[in-house]
């Protein structure tokens, strides 16, 4: 196998909060390989925004994080501010959800190019940086007649593209995208979706796509990690792991996606755990409609399944560390309505 | 010049209404909502007119009590303003709209005001649509203040329950003293809709209720909507963005392109055969989490355009991968070409072309022949040859089909434009749709085969 762009290894974060710290990423492993696309999917509040910004380095002053971001053979963890920035944009890029908050609306988007490029290549001239800058903004398909324009002259699928381009124009060699389409109309969220898949294919950039919609990961990604309560509960091949779910997370939440194929409204009932006082055991155990006994009183293992798959469920073992009588069904309380989402 | 498309072109108020004689509920006959936008200091100065918003133009639907009416497009397609205007929260420009046979256009506040409290309103964000300050108790319990519908504390107390009750927030009094803030995304549209309908409405516009939703909270909110509507004998307006909601909720669909309907008609031959390309495109373009489906390749360029300043012909035809020669082409749509073109160009072939090109002016109206000028120093020759190898180069570009021909005058190159044809909405049986494919004389004048 390629060496991994990047690996990340028990990445844990913490928010203060004033009732006690949240645990907004829980002991989370990840590898994305040079070229690929993986999809990051789960409800709000699982921790896919805190998990995307803790590999940048990005988050805010105070949270706690341990654990390893490994990138070229170095920890992320504990870098100084100083050289994560360095690190950021020829590195590691990042596209945010609402283009318009990160555009300055006073500069003209070739100033914007210019400060990106010369913060990272002090040298370049302005003819090479209008050369890679109207490079990267054709391949996002932003013509040069606009280069001197203000943000908003543009619509926002344009400054989605924009900001696009602005993190390719350093190369990056990984993308973190944060639910880059979810401002947008469908038809221009398909666009952006498509051109960022075909950016994959011609520039080797690996993407880690964030998303709360599974269908743009199914369309576009290679692989696919499901998240719950800030743990991935479910991560493999995009395909496989939706035509066939193993986590039962995972099979919820896919049977309770509205699609023009729904023929009957599902839902999962309950609400997503407190990252405060999470529930003991599996944090799923309380809306699971598969617990067991075993789920209410210790967390599931990590298995990984014959087709490269990782799975955190008591439903895939090991059996050896099921207690006895662990596999009988779990009965519980009716779920509060007051607990609903 | 009048055409006579290949299904007769219906009396006008007939085809736009697009419905059936029994529904009387709410009528709309060719409500128009515009808004006059202003320009800068200069332009207000020397009375010039920045120009007008056709938010809502010339719309015409009926909605039976009951039914449930999916409004759909993508934003800036007029949908919250044509909702706006029912509840008489955006003054209309012209034509009509009546609720329960009262004339809503023109009518005076007062009037209003006691209509609303049968026409609610569900905001896209609830975050936004509760006022942090108030207590959920507050909130809900307000409308019944307004209205003067109850009196005293504890009439006012029992009817938010009620509500809060009917909306899955049980029990109640966990819920009467909270904030907003401590509400999910949710829980706080319930709280929503529990103040909508705390008056007992017949009829709720509903925008984009779910839109902001996490996914699997969508279809909670969805359940509890269909819910209300049989327990309460609701209508609704369903105004979304999203097919894939709509399928599942409305019985009937509009679907709106800057301002006016492109297509009508039953929910099942919408989603079965629809039969503007620009529906095609919204549900081609909708995620779908079905792994054996690859990402849409054949979705429509560009996006919504400028509202101030439509299209001509069908605003749909600069994005519309149909388009043909009665479409609207014009040159506008040139420049929007050379752009795609230059945005894929290498620099120096890319500032060769543009040194022969001058600027472009677009008219305010179509005419028949557009004089593009060449750039001082070139000649229209060289311009004209410039297009002539833009056109070899993709031939099948359908802005080509608009162009009756082209020639070289001086410092100029001449373009006679086909004459733009407004699509209207044709009677196509199961729907309405307004699409020049469906006008058989046109694609037989011009040779459009299918
Ligand atoms: N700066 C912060 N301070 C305190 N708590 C925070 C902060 N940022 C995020 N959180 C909390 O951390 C948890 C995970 O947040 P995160 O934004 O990473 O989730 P998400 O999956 O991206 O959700 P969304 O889809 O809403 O963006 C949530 O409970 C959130 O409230
Ligand atoms: N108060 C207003 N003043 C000027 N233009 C407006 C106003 N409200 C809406 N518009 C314009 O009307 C068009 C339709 O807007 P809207 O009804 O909000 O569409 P949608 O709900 O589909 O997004 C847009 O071009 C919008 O900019
Ligand atoms: S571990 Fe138990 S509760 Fe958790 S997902 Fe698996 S079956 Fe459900
Ligand atoms: S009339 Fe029909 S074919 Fe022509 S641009 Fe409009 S939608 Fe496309
Ligand atoms: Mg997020
Ligand atoms: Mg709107």
């Amino acid at each position: 196998m390629t060496e991994p762009v990047v690996s990340v290894r028990d990445l844990r974060v913490y928010y203060g909060t004033p009732r006690g710290p949240a645990r907004a990423v829980d002991r989370v492993a990840l590898d994305i390989a040079p070229g690929e696309t993986l999809g990051v999917v789960g409800e709000s509040g699982s921790g896919k925004s805190t998990l995307g910004r803790g590999i940048l380095g990005l988050l805010p002053e105070g949270t706690g994080i341990a654990g390893e971001v490994l990138y070229q053979g170095r920890n992320l963890v504990g870098m100084s501010k100083e050289e994560l920035r360095h690190m950021r944009g020829p590195e590691l890029g990042l596209i945010f959800q609402e283009p318009m908050t990160r555009l300055n609306p006073l500069l003209r988007i070739q100033e914007h190019f210019e400060e990106t490029l010369r913060q990272h290549h002090p040298k370049l001239d302005r003819d090479e940086i209008r050369r890679r800058a109207l490079e990267a903004l054709g391949r996002t398909g932003i013509p040069p007649t606009r280069y001197k324009q203000y943000p908003h002259e543009f619509s926002g699928g344009m400054r989605q593209r924009i900001m696009i381009a602005l993190a390719l124009v350093l190369k990056p060699k990984l993308l973190i995208a944060d639910e880059p389409t979810t401002a947008l109309d469908v038809i221009v969220e398909a666009q952006i979706i498509r051109l960022l898949a075909d950016l994959k294919k011609t520039s080797g950039t690996a993407v880690m796509l964030i998303t709360h919609n599974l269908g743009i990961v199914a369309e576009a990604c290679d692989r696919v990690a499901v998240m719950y309560g800030g743990k991935i509960v479910e991560e493999g091949d995009a395909r496989k792991v939706f035509a066939n779910p193993v986590h039962p997370y995972t099979r919820e939440l896919l049977r309770s996606t509205i699609s023009l194929e729904t023929k009957s409204l599902h839902t999962i009932p309950g609400a997503p755990p407190s990252l405060i006082t999470p529930p003991p055991g599996c944090l799923f155990h309380p809306r699971c409609p598969d617990a067991m006994r075993v789920c209410a009183l210790k967390a599931p293992i990590e298995q990984r399944l014959e087709d490269g798959r990782r799975v955190q469920c008591w439903r895939h073992g090991p059996a050896e560390a099921i207690p006895d009588g662990g596999t009988e069904p779990l009965e519980r309380e009716e779920i509060a309505v007051a607990n609903e989402a | 010049m009048p055409t006579k498309p290949e299904s007769e072109v219906m009396d006008r108020p007939a085809a736009e209404a697009a419905g059936t004689a029994a529904r009387g509920f709410i009528s709309v006959r060719n409500l128009k909502t515009y808004f006059e936008i202003r320009g800068s200091v200069l332009d207000r100065l020397t009375g010039r007119d920045a120009g007008t918003v056709k938010a809502v133009d010339d719309v015409s639907f009926e909605l039976a009590q009951g039914e449930v009416l999916g409004l759909v497009g993508e934003s800036g397609s007029g949908k919250s303003t044509l909702g706006r205007t029912l509840l008489g929260l955006a003054p209309a420009t012209g034509g009509s709209a009546t609720f329960q046979g009262r004339e809503i256009v023109g009518m005076g506040e007062r009037d209003l005001r006691a209509l609303r409290a049968q026409m609610q309103m569900v905001f896209q964000d609830p975050h936004a649509a509760l006022n942090p300050a108030m207590t959920i108790e507050q909130s809900v319990g307000h409308p019944l203040i307004i209205h003067k519908r109850a009196k005293g504390r504890e009439e006012i107390r029992r009817h938010v329950a009620a509500a809060l009750d009917r909306v899955g927030l049980s029990p109640p009094e966990t819920y009467l003293d909270k904030y907003p803030n401590d509400l999910s995304g949710g829980q706080k549209q319930r709280a929503v809709i529990a103040r909508a309908i705390v008056l007992d409405p017949v009829l709720l516009v509903a925008d984009e209720p779910v839109s902001m939703l996490d996914m699997s909270v969508r279809s909670k909110i969805l359940q509890l909507m269909i819910d209300l509507k049989d327990k309460l004998n609701l209508t609704y307006l369903y105004i979304t963005h999203d097919l894939a909601t709509a399928k599942f909720f409305c019985d009937r669909i509009a679907i709106l392109y800057l301002g006016r309907i492109v297509e009508i008609g039953e929910a099942s031959a919408i989603y079965e055969a629809p039969k503007h390309p620009y529906t095609r495109a919204l549900l081609t373009a909708i995620p779908d989490p079905d792994p054996t489906r690859d990402i849409p390749r054949d979705l429509p360029r560009g996006e919504i355009p400028d509202a101030a300043k439509p299209p001509f012909g069908c605003a749909f035809h600069p994005r519309c991968p149909m388009a043909f020669a009665p479409c609207g082409w014009e040159i506008r749509d040139l420049r929007d070409l050379l752009e795609a073109r230059w945005a894929g160009m290498a620099e120096e072939a890319h500032q060769a072309e543009r040194a022969l090109l001058g600027t472009i002016e677009a008219p305010d109206a179509p005419e028949p022949t557009s004089r593009l000028s060449a750039a001082p120093g070139a000649t229209g020759e060289a311009l004209l040859a410039l297009l002539e190898r833009i056109r070899n180069d993709d031939p099948a570009e359908p802005f080509w089909t608009g162009v009756k021909a082209m020639r070289a005058g001086d410092g100029c190159v001449e373009i006679d434009w086909h004459p733009p044809e407004r699509p209207e909405l044709l009677d196509l049986g199961a729907a309405h749709a307004a699409c020049h494919l469906h006008n058989a004389e046109l694609r037989a004048r011009y040779g459009k085969a299918g």
